[in-house]
């Protein structure tokens, strides 16, 4: 690939990327939604989070398999647990790294 | 709390270091993963200047792994451009999601924050706008922060990615730690737990049926919608 070929496609990667996040909080911020659908959008981000975090843990992102044992799932609980007691996003982070190390290491 | 009321109160220096402590877990989970898309793109033939131009320009995690990964099978230009698009699709529904929290902001402010949605940065302003003392200036700080630490991880990554070992230190569950303390923030009331649920189980199901991370949308949308049904009826119920 060429430089212009790739200014080319960066550039349309970027305008593509920028589109979806920028006009809904462009337009929609300027107007009064009805109350279903804020209703509905502040369900949005928990959906996402779970529909995010659930797969990453559960499925093999190769083999699209279901995989119930794993070191991924074995830090998930004594992370959950820190989570819930610390709500600390830092001390999460810290202890999900080592569990996740740890269980690496062991299983 | 006002726009102005915000602007009065703080200084810039106050809403730089409010969005930097809410957001340096995210910068330390984006170094590994950065240097995961360096190191691809450097095997792509890309220079770490390119790759540093992609960060900016584009600023999405998954979508420029697949780039990255179609630059190096020689797919046509076209055909990336559109994939990014339907991999970042999903933004969509986190800026309508934010725009609830953003009535009277300008122009401008809600042009740079749209500019930084990801999934990581949308679930931090999320949560912290829920709670109120939480202002655009805050957010596009912390949006900023995470598309900085991203662009230099990428752009180190293809530069000494060579010499960087894999898994290092468990850095790879990073990212997984930080969606496991977001969701636990997010789960406010019973109907929560429900649409969480919910979605969790459709998303794994999806995952495992359909190609591509289109599930991540599909299931969201689910999700809230049987929530929003679930919570009408409970309402009914109880008048």
């Amino acid at each position: 690939m060429s430089n212009e070929q790739y200014i080319l496609l960066v550039v349309g990667m970027g305008i593509v990327s920028f589109i979806p996040r920028w006009i809904p909080l462009f337009y929609l911020s300027k107007k009064e939604l009805p109350k279903p659908v804020v209703e509905w959008l502040e369900l949005i981000p928990v959906a996402i989070l779970s529909a995010l975090l659930f797969p990453a843990l559960l499925v093999d992102p190769h083999t699209k398999e279901f995989v119930l044992i794993s070191p991924q799932t074995a830090a998930f609980i004594p992370c959950f647990i820190i989570a819930w007691f610390t709500r600390s996003l830092g001390i999460t982070l810290v202890a999900g790294m080592f569990f996740f190390w740890a269980g690496t290491k062991f299983m | 709390m006002s726009i102005s009321a915000e602007t009065l109160k703080n200084s810039n220096s106050s809403y730089l270091s409010q969005g930097f402590k809410a957001v340096w877990p995210i910068c330390i989970g984006y170094i590994p993963l950065g240097i995961a898309m360096g190191v691809l793109g450097q095997k792509a033939m890309l220079t770490p200047l390119q790759v540093l131009a992609m960060s900016l320009m584009v600023f999405a995690g998954s979508g420029q792994f697949i780039a990255v990964s179609m630059i190096s099978a020689g797919a046509f230009i076209p055909s990336i451009i559109a994939t990014v698009f339907m991999i970042n699709l999903r933004h969509l529904l986190m800026s309508s999601s934010l725009c609830v929290y953003m009535k009277k902001v300008s122009p401008v402010k809600l042009t740079l924050l749209s500019y930084g949605i990801v999934d990581e940065t949308f679930a931090v302003n999320i949560e912290k706008l829920k709670k109120g003392n939480w202002g655009p200036r805050r957010a596009i700080a912390v949006n900023f922060f995470a598309y900085f630490s991203w662009a230099l991880s990428t752009f180190t990554g293809c530069y000494f990615g060579e010499f960087i070992p894999e898994g290092s230190f468990g850095i790879d569950y990073a990212l997984t730690a930080m969606f496991i303390c977001l969701l636990i923030f997010q789960l406010n009331g019973s109907i929560y737990f429900i649409t969480a649920v919910i979605s969790g189980i459709v998303a794994v199901f999806l995952a495992m049926t359909l190609e591509g991370n289109s599930y991540i949308v599909i299931s969201s949308i689910i999700a809230a919608s049987i929530g929003v049904i679930i919570k009408k009826r409970k309402n009914y119920n109880e008048q």
